[in-house]
């Protein structure tokens, strides 16, 4: 009954990709997603299983927590047949078992760093690099921080010379969209290479 | 000191804090994929299905979810929150978008997907992934898509 059905619609639905957004708290994540999506950021909240040490267990034996993570997303149709997905991810350290989950099989990531306190960006900056995933870094210029360059930003994070490090706007469409746009360039140099 | 110089990186003029290369953390521990789903928010809706784990398809957070065009729905066997997933996939919808616009979790919203996929009332089509990774005509289209935004 179902399977002609079923082979016709198939051909409709579009597969999905995703880019992660990550950074500390207040950098701009939410904002970023937000300028480039056609929906207002949607937000989710995912289970995620974390193991935990002897922590409240006597005998020290390993046992699981799950915590609920609240993450907000946008989306961007590229076409019928593709759709991206952009998840602004929490960066502080504690997150990091969610990472793990949610960079599976991501395109690659944006750390966007707040120069007010770059150091909530290093957690991100360290798994990106040890996982392999693709990444560059997008400094958020906020009124009254002191300006830096792109140079010094990557002095200070110790990047690889080859990611890219952009100063941006996340509040303005053609800024968050150009650190996207250098973000997919990379995920191809890198598939080249 | 000439214009063209390489910054220095010895050097902090404005204090930023510099991050130390090796990389500051232990090694994370990855979630258990096949641990138990989500605690006890899954549990009623298992229960009312009459169903375990044993038959949930594997899903994604985006996923993308269509629902079946011409498949008869019996209304009587579906949970309510399944009847508003089939009417919010007669366009295609992740996982992700699901789980917010019904405001219920995304382990909830697997759950309800895999019963509905099982009796062919909606397909799911899986993300790119490591093992089926973006070809270079789909990393072209998704320049050239964000170029246009
Ligand atoms: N001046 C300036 N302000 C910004 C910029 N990006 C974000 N903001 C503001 O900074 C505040 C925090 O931005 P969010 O996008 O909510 O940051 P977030 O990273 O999502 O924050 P959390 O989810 O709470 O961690 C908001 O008030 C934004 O309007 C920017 O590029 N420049
Ligand atoms: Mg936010």
């Amino acid at each position: 009954m179902a399977s002609s059905d079923s082979d016709l619609s198939r051909d409709t639905v579009p597969s999905a990709l995703k880019i992660l957004v990550a950074g500390g708290f207040g950098a701009g994540k939410t904002t970023l997603v937000g300028s480039v999506s056609e929906i207002a950021p949607l937000s989710t909240e995912e289970v995620m299983t974390e193991a935990s040490y002897g922590v409240d267990d006597l005998s020290g034996v390993e046992s699981k927590t799950t915590t609920t993570v609240a993450l907000d997303f946008g989306r961007i149709t590229i076409s019928p047949s593709l759709v991206l997905y952009l998840f602004g991810t929490p960066g502080q350290e504690r997150f990091w078992f969610m990472w793990e989950e949610l960079s599976e099989g991501a395109l690659g990531a944006i750390v966007i760093a707040d120069t007010r306190r770059l150091e909530t960006c290093f957690a991100a900056v360290d798994f990106f690099e040890r996982r392999g995933v693709p990444f560059v870094v997008a400094v958020n210029c906020f009124d009254g921080a002191h300006e830096y360059e792109a140079e010094e930003v990557r002095a200070a994070l110790t990047l690889d010379p080859a990611i890219p490090v952009i100063l941006c706007d996340a509040r303005v469409r053609s800024s968050a969209k150009q650190v996207l746009l250098t973000l997919v360039t990379r995920v191809a140099e890198r598939m080249a290479a | 000191m000439q214009a063209h110089d390489v910054f220095d990186p010895g050097g902090d003029p404005h204090g930023l804090p510099h991050r130390d290369a090796v990389g500051g953390y232990g090694d994370a521990e990855p979630g258990d994929p096949d641990g138990p789903e989500a605690g006890p928010l899954v549990r009623p809706y298992v229960i009312a299905q009459g169903r375990d784990h044993a038959d949930t398809v594997k899903l994604d957070m985006i996923s993308v979810v269509i629902a079946a065009k011409r498949a008869e729905v019996d209304e009587m066997a579906l949970e309510p929150e399944q009847l508003r997933i089939l009417e919010l996939c007669r366009r295609p919808l992740s996982v992700a978008e699901l789980s917010a616009h019904l405001d219920i979790p995304v382990a909830v919203v697997k759950v309800l997907l895999s019963d509905l996929l099982n009796r062919g009332l909606a397909l799911a089509r899986a993300p790119y992934t490591a093992k089926s990774p973006v070809s270079r005509d789909v990393l072209q289209a998704v320049l050239d898509g964000i170029q246009r935004l």
